[in-house]
């Protein structure tokens, strides 16, 4: 239809472009509502002689044909009172269709915030959670690190103190861990076990679930050397002995003395080159107020998973529960 | 004067610039509790604070405090949609060919420049009637890009081990935030000076915004451009 009325509108400007041409021009500037509110004003332009088949063409001057002009006249007011009609379908139709959207994602949204929680949050949050963390462990690469910044570049930030509101006694202190190889029981370590073990010093960017980042100097143990001297049970193991490279639980538990405070990390990041049981910061022993005597230090994860004052450390076969994750956040906030 | 319904919006764009609107405002929304955790930022310089991002009184009035939790979940969640949705526009925008009304040419900026003194009421003359000016070329272009800003900050901040990289280019873990906040606002003011256009341009623009079609007249050019 435009393009017939353009091609018509071309004959009709040639036409009435006419010397004297009778009527003024329909003034106006295309802005402000072009002939939008003039709803079906038949104010005759050059244009009025774009008649249909058998034009009868105004001459100039001519004073005759006033009757060909009105009839003309009503005809576009005709045909732009159909244009007006099924604009205003055309508009009807899709404020409906917007409504119904609109009101569809209020619905969605409404359903979405009311599900039943699952660890502080709406399970489908929850899922998108577990989601995410699936292709996060997908694309982690053991070998991708944490920056790692010149010592002089070390600062200080002391945040939290779940589970270690009280000093411990550090002579007294001694590391439990469970799920080894060939024992049922808890295996008890001193601080000097672990100091055993090659001492890695780095200095890398901390980073808080809140949002602020402090560089520090870590000095400690891998905990895959820690793994390496003190190697869990495998799953097989109770079947056949013989198994040649055993598979590592999936999962690590640590807590504090007190039980107060305790993280749940999958094993690709415990076993992360970075991810040390550390006893200095700075150069310095750790303080309490940082964990003392050992601390665990994980580069790939926000600050919250960096357990202080490690009191149990556990191979687990399943997800191990973890306090923030209980509390609304992801279990898995990897970096 | 005789009027047409004119097409001047395609579907697809249509669905694509409403469902971003919702999905834009949660994101933002989210952007606020998760920000409300480390709140750092201000306008100032060393001890002088001009003013602080921010103030108790704007924390409590939204009750934003203590929802950080919240906050992640949300952004972690609804990011899917905000990145899907943008890179369906993209992906149509450039297969339909829609990419030419709005990519602005060489010719753009002194066009926006004189739309711009225009919209100040200090240029009279007319202005080419297009169905995006180059003022609103640019403006849609750049909201565009930044929204593919906000996606590459975020990886930057979301995975700033695995995307290392990524951080160094930004200038590290603590300016990639910045710069993610920095967009955040950009999409503010965007929104501030974009609804400001569409209540001046009236009615008839608004409406191609939800049906597609515009009432213009057939004798002159394209109808009431802006915005």
């Amino acid at each position: 239809m435009s393009d017939e009325n353009r091609k018509h509108d071309d004959t009709a400007v040639a036409s009435g472009s006419a010397p004297g041409a009778a009527e003024p021009d329909a003034p106006k500037p295309a802005t402000e509502a072009a002939g939008l509110n003039v709803q079906v004003s038949p104010a005759g332009g050059p244009e009025s002689a774009s008649a249909g088949p058998a034009p009868s063409v105004p001459l100039p001057g001519d004073t005759q044909p006033r009757d060909a002009e009105r009839a003309e006249e009503e005809r576009i007011a005709r045909e732009n009172a159909e244009v007006l009609r099924r604009m205003r379908q055309q508009t009807r139709r899709s404020f409906l269709v917007a409504g119904a959207a609109a009101l569809a994602g209020l619905g969605a949204f409404e359903w979405l915030t009311s599900r039943r929680e699952d660890g502080g949050v709406p399970w489908p949050f929850r899922q998108a959670l577990r989601l995410n963390e699936q292709l996060a462990r997908d694309y982690f690469r053991p070998n991708r690190l944490a920056p790692s910044f010149p010592a002089s570049a070390a600062g200080d930030r002391l945040n939290g103190d779940v589970g270690m509101e009280d000093e411990i006694d550090l002579a007294s202190w001694q590391l439990s861990v469970e799920g080894l190889a060939g024992r049922d029981e808890p295996l008890m370590l001193g601080l000097d076990a672990i100091k055993k073990l090659p001492r890695v010093e780095m200095t890398t960017e901390f980073k808080c679930i809140e949002g602020w980042s402090k560089v520090m100097t870590w000095a400690g143990a891998r905990f895959s050397a820690f793994m390496a001297a003190y190697p869990p049970a495998s799953p097989a193991e109770d079947d056949s002995g013989d198994d040649e490279s055993p598979t590592p639980p999936p999962y690590v538990s640590l807590e504090t003395p007190d039980g107060g405070y305790y993280v749940g990390l999958e094993m690709e990041s415990m076993l992360h080159p970075q991810t040390l049981l550390a006893y200095e910061i700075n150069g310095q022993p750790l303080t309490q107020k940082h964990g003392a005597p050992l601390r665990l230090v994980i580069t790939v994860k926000y600050g919250v998973k960096n357990l202080k004052r490690i009191g149990t450390i556990r191979y687990c076969q399943s997800r191990p529960a973890d306090y923030w994750a209980e509390r609304g956040y992801d279990w898995y906030i990897g970096l | 004067m005789r009027l047409e319904m004119r097409a001047k919006h395609p579907l697809a764009i249509r669905w694509c610039h409403w469902i971003n609107f919702p999905l834009l405002a949660l994101m933002i929304w989210s952007g606020l509790w998760i920000y409300w955790a480390n709140d750092v930022y201000r306008l100032g310089l060393g001890r002088l604070t001009l003013f602080h991002f921010f103030p108790n009184r704007f924390y409590s009035a939204f009750g934003i405090s203590g929802s950080l939790a919240k906050g992640m979940a949300w952004h972690f969640f609804f990011m899917w949609f905000f990145v899907l949705n943008g890179v369906v526009y993209v992906i149509y925008t450039i297969a339909s060919g829609e990419w030419r009304y709005l990519v602005p040419d060489r010719h753009s900026f002194r066009e926006a420049l004189l739309v711009t003194l225009h919209d100040l009421g200090l240029y009279q003359k007319p202005l080419p009637q297009r169905k995006l000016n180059a003022a609103q070329q640019i403006a849609y272009t750049t909201v565009v890009l930044m929204g593919f800003g906000s996606m590459v900050t975020g990886l930057a901040i979301y995975k700033p081990i695995q995307f290392a990289w990524l951080d160094s280019l930004l200038g590290g873990y603590p300016a990639a935030r910045f710069e993610h906040f920095l967009l955040a606002w950009g999409y503010v003011l965007f929104f501030l000076v974009h609804v400001t256009q569409v209540v001046r341009a009236g009615w008839n623009n608004f409406r191609s915004m939800v049906s597609g079609y515009e009432l213009a007249s057939i004798e002159e050019g394209a109808g009431d451009a802006h915005e």
